[in-house]
């Protein structure tokens, strides 16, 4: 936890949809082991870097480190990539047609051998599995992480509208959340191999945990549709901690919670804070839980980050009153 | 005594599976040897009518995969049942020259069906329902057509027939005229086939499947490779329909582009729909009713109401589809999750998956 290794640190991101600019160029720095609001007017751009963050977007400048490690930039030398396609199939048929020679085969074999060797690349491109983002980024073809690349690096979040699987009972929505961090193949399932029925216990187990954590252990096997609203939240939270993130983004936690919740939200927080070691990164409208809780908070606005720093300062901070907080804040809400 | 075998078989699904189907096949050739049965059609005539119901009970299984199970609405499933079945003629005919045993065929034709899955598939992954319906309606069409019109390989409207048979050490290669392989053949495919979409859907790629069906940007946000798990999906159940399509090659030793037109495909799918779509054993037994709806009942319609006024004057089978569709609107009226809705929660009770 020393302070001079961020988790989380922004270059300058921005992300702009035609015209209109969403998000533009925020600096932050996200220290390991804190809790850091982010806070700011509606349509401030709050969710959108949240969804740069988290791979749902790419961003349209700027540089996102995780750890010290590029996870998201803007894409860029992405012609690159087609001429390693172009590169493989060209070796592909002209393979072909050595072997073709070699055997006195058909003139077509080079290109069954081309085709070949060019679609299973196309697939590697269209589905791109881990090892070919890490081989495209050895290439110098960088390319912003999908969301799933995202979690696996260690970035957890939850939607500002609760997003569960409906559908699917408490504990599967959190086993769902154990995906990326495990790890079964198909054959594995088909022939109910032991490793199988491992890590399908395992993960079954490590969900109970989390429910447990967030005091849903009785509703392990209620549909997410059917909870109530505050433990559906409380359900997105398990969720997401289920990948073991190093940061777990919280969209609006508390929204739409009674008082009674939300002080149960406060503290679910923090625990999960101390408990399970994340950094938590939130957007919040509730100034309880954003002075509550937080050791860092920074305000966007149009964009922009306006202001940064401890709740004190923010409290003061005569921009952000203006922004955002109102008068009443300043005089000590 | 009872509750306790339940327990177990909750815990052992293949068992479960391995169990009712050995049921099935026992019960069902009893029926057929009923007379009530025998007053519709001779034994025989029934056992292979439960051999040809089993390739759309394959092809339902297949489909649930893809739409039950992943929520891609694939209105082209007759695709690669079409390839599964033209895989098998040009590995094993007289016609192509190549002596390939049926037993190879079968995992040859799921690869291969497999492959066109994948290949299909990953144009349409940025599609969503009712624009990925309409891609794969295209898709329907256009394999049959390329299969009709490639004629210089395919023969085109005519077809390749004289398709190898299935052989076996002591009883030989199977023949038409004797449903009783046949009949076998087509239970333990669909064991083999229902173990393995069972043992798959529930694991944590069906879950991914299932997280995708209910939310694809939380699925993504959950750490799921969305691209990955839809086009294994999509070669999972093209896979299946490439199993069913060698077994109806190697039956009727015959194919022909008109074999898998997008009737094939919309009658799975509403097999689909009536069974319950998610369901393993729904899908199977939707898609068993309706084949025998389809074949046997509306014809004896037919005949049960000649000389009856204006009855009489209605062609049942013609009126098939009509039928098919008060059906389904019905079902979609009054029970909305198919005759044997999907059964939720419940089933992943803690400790069901421990050893």
């Amino acid at each position: 936890m020393s302070k001079s290794s961020p988790v989380l640190e922004l270059k300058g991101v921005g992300r702009s949809f035609g015209g209109l600019v969403a998000v533009n160029s925020v600096d932050l720095e996200v220290a390991a082991g804190s809790i850091t609001s982010i806070i700011g007017p509606n349509g401030a751009g709050k969710t959108t870097l949240f969804n740069v963050i988290s791979g749902l977007y790419a961003p349209t400048r700027g540089e996102i480190m995780l750890n010290g490690v590029v996870l998201a930039t803007p894409d860029h030398k992405t012609e690159r990539e087609a001429l390693i396609w172009a590169a493989i199939a060209v070796t592909g048929s002209v393979l072909g047609a050595v072997a073709g020679l070699a055997i006195d085969a058909p003139a077509g074999l080079a290109g069954v051998g081309a085709i070949v060797s060019s679609g299973g690349i196309l697939l590697a491109a269209v589905a791109r599995p881990s090892w070919y983002t890490r081989l495209c980024a050895r290439l110098g073809i960088r390319r912003s992480a999908r969301p799933n690349d995202v979690v696996f690096l260690g970035v957890a979040r939850t939607f500002q509208n609760i997003r569960l699987f409906k559908e699917m009972s408490a504990l599967e929505n959190v086993m769902v959340g154990t995906h990326a961090r495990t790890e079964v193949g198909l054959f594995d399932a088909l022939l109910d191999t032991r490793r199988f029925r491992q890590t399908e216990s395992a993960s079954e187990t490590q969900a109970l945990t989390l429910l447990e954590a967030v005091g849903l252990q009785k509703q392990a096997n209620v549909a997410a549709k059917n909870l109530a609203y505050g433990d559906q939240r409380k359900l997105e939270v398990a969720r997401a901690l289920a990948s073991q993130p190093k940061l777990l983004l919280l969209d609006e936690p508390a929204a739409g919670m009674n008082p009674a919740e939300t002080e149960q939200m406060i503290d679910l927080i923090k625990s999960i804070r101390d408990k399970f070691g994340v950094t938590v990164v939130l957007i919040e409208h509730d100034m309880r839980v954003v002075m509550g809780i937080s050791e860092k908070i920074a305000v966007l606005d149009h964009g922009e980050k306006i202001a940064e720093g401890t709740p004190l300062e923010i409290r003061s901070n005569p921009r952000v009153i203006e922004a955002y907080l109102g008068r009443g804040a300043a005089t000590g809400a | 005594m009872m509750n306790r075998m339940r327990e177990y078989l909750l815990r052992h699904r293949s068992l479960d599976i391995v169990l009712r189907l050995t049921a099935i096949a026992i019960v069902l050739p009893l029926l057929a040897a009923t007379p009530i049965f025998g007053a519709f059609q001779p034994f025989n005539g029934w056992l292979t009518g439960f051999a040809n119901a089993a390739i759309f009970v394959m092809l339902a299984i297949g489909l649930n995969i893809v739409v039950g199970k992943a929520g891609l609405l694939d209105l082209g499933f007759a695709a690669f049942f079409a390839i599964g079945a033209y895989t098998y003629a040009f590995g094993a005919s007289a016609y192509s020259g190549n002596d390939i045993p049926f037993w190879l065929m079968l995992p040859i034709g799921a690869i291969v069906t497999a492959i066109f899955g994948v290949a299909i598939g990953a144009p349409t992954l940025r599609l969503r329902g009712d624009y990925l319906a309409i891609v794969t309606l295209g898709f329907g069409e256009i394999i049959p057509n390329v299969l009709l019109n490639s004629d210089k390989y395919t023969l085109g409207t005519n077809g390749i027939s004289g398709l190898n048979r299935p052989e076996l050490p002591i009883i030989g290669a199977f023949k038409s005229n004797e449903p009783w392989p046949w009949f076998i053949l087509a239970v333990v495919l669909i064991g083999l086939i229902m173990i393995a979409a069972d043992r798959i859907s529930f694991s944590r790629i069906g879950r991914a499947w299932e997280a995708i069906r209910e939310d694809e940007l939380a699925a993504a946000s959950n750490g799921i490779n969305t691209v990955t798990f839809k086009l294994l999906a999509f070669a999972i159940g093209a896979s299946t329909a490439g199993i069913a399509g060698a077994f109806l090659a190697s039956k009727l030793s015959f194919v022909s582009p008109d074999q898998f037109k997008f009737s094939v495909s919309v009658t799975v799918l509403s097999m689909l729909v009536l069974g319950g779509i998610g369901n393993l054993w729904g899908a199977a037994i939707g898609a068993f009713l309706l084949y025998f709806v389809q074949s046997i009942l509306l014809k004896q319609l037919n005949e049960g109401f000649k000389g009856v006024p204006v009855l009489g004057e209605i062609d049942f089978l013609q009126l098939q589809y009509l039928l098919f569709g008060l059906a389904l609107v019905i079902m979609m009226l009054r029970r909305p999750g198919g005759l044997f809705p999907e059964r939720r929660v419940a089933r992943h009770r803690p400790g069901a998956s421990k050893q």
